[in-house]
């Protein structure tokens, strides 16, 4: 019963969440709401019993991307007006598209082969059970490949936003450090006989 | 007990209003961006689902690396941003097309 009401309520906080992230005025306002939608999301994995994936939600969601979010966000100095109008001339459409998307997925969803007879219930594995060392242990072994991908495939983002976000600029002084390292003395000074 | 269909329902609840989303700021790349992880998360909890309800833990394997794509993407994402933005003073959509010749 405890179960169903915080189930209720992270699930609720996150559409509503979602909903403000949709149609909210200020982008600022939207990163909030999409924190705020990520939190009540790692709720959920919580009540799932993956409270490593809800862990890494906040931490690296939440600490890292939304802060990413919230930089770029204030940086750019956007003009919200221009860029909300004909908001509502694609409402219709995209109304009508989103509507029977959720429609059918929830239809396949209450079909009955997801309904607790088709797939009951397991209930809470035990409390002494290391959802982190069920996870490493699976990782580590099974999908050791994938996770070296996902490695290679953070270094190569870390790469290419450095690269796409550097600009040499010409009208500022850099220091030159391996010329100022490798400077010889003999090139600097002279004794001169008085 | 929360049933399976519950928690699928949640999830088609905000892989719909991520896609709705994605027609109603389509001048902002920002809110575009925004929505993508909208979309990433319901399928997160998706499989978050599944994971619980047929006791395996593959599924959780499976939203680590859909975190990890969905991280790189948006530090790319945003980097074009911050490039684009820094070329041509604005981050409307209407206003890239450069490549249209």
């Amino acid at each position: 019963m405890l179960e169903l009401g915080f189930f209720y309520m992270f699930a609720g906080l996150a559409v509503i969440s979602a909903l403000a992230v949709v149609l909210s005025r200020n982008s600022v306002h939207a990163v909030m709401s999409l924190i705020l939608c990520f939190f009540n999301a790692a709720g959920l994995f919580f009540l799932l019993d993956a409270e490593f994936i809800g862990i890494i939600l906040i931490l690296v969601y939440v600490g890292a991307v939304m802060v990413l979010f919230m930089f770029v966000v204030m940086l750019l100095e956007v003009n919200f007006v221009s860029v909300r109008e004909g908001m509502l001339k694609y409402l219709p459409v995209g109304g009508v598209i989103a509507l029977i998307l959720f429609a059918e997925i929830v239809a396949a969803a209450s079909s009955g082969v997801f309904s607790p007879d088709g797939i009951p219930d397991p209930g809470h594995v035990a409390q002494q059970l290391n959802n982190t060392v069920e996870i490493g242990k699976m990782l580590y072994t099974k999908y050791l490949l994938g996770f070296e991908i996902a490695a290679i495939v953070l270094l190569v983002a870390l790469v290419g936003a450095i690269v796409l976000t550097l600009r040499v600029r010409t009208d500022v002084r850099y220091q030159n450090i391996s010329k100022q390292v490798n400077v010889n003395p003999a090139d600097r000074m002279h004794k001169v006989k008085m | 007990m929360v049933p399976l269909s519950a928690y699928l329902a949640v999830a088609a609840c905000l892989f719909s209003i991520g896609i709705v989303g994605l027609f109603l700021n389509r001048k902002n790349v920002l809110i575009i961006l925004m929505c993508i992880e909208l979309i990433l998360l319901s399928v997160n909890i998706n499989l978050a689902a599944f994971s619980h309800f047929l006791q395996d833990i593959s599924g959780q394997i499976f939203i680590f690396f859909v975190l990890t794509v969905a991280a790189s993407e948006v530090a790319v994402g945003l980097a074009i941003l911050v490039a684009y933005y820094r070329n041509r003073r604005s981050i409307n959509v209407d206003d890239i097309n450069t490549l249209q010749g």
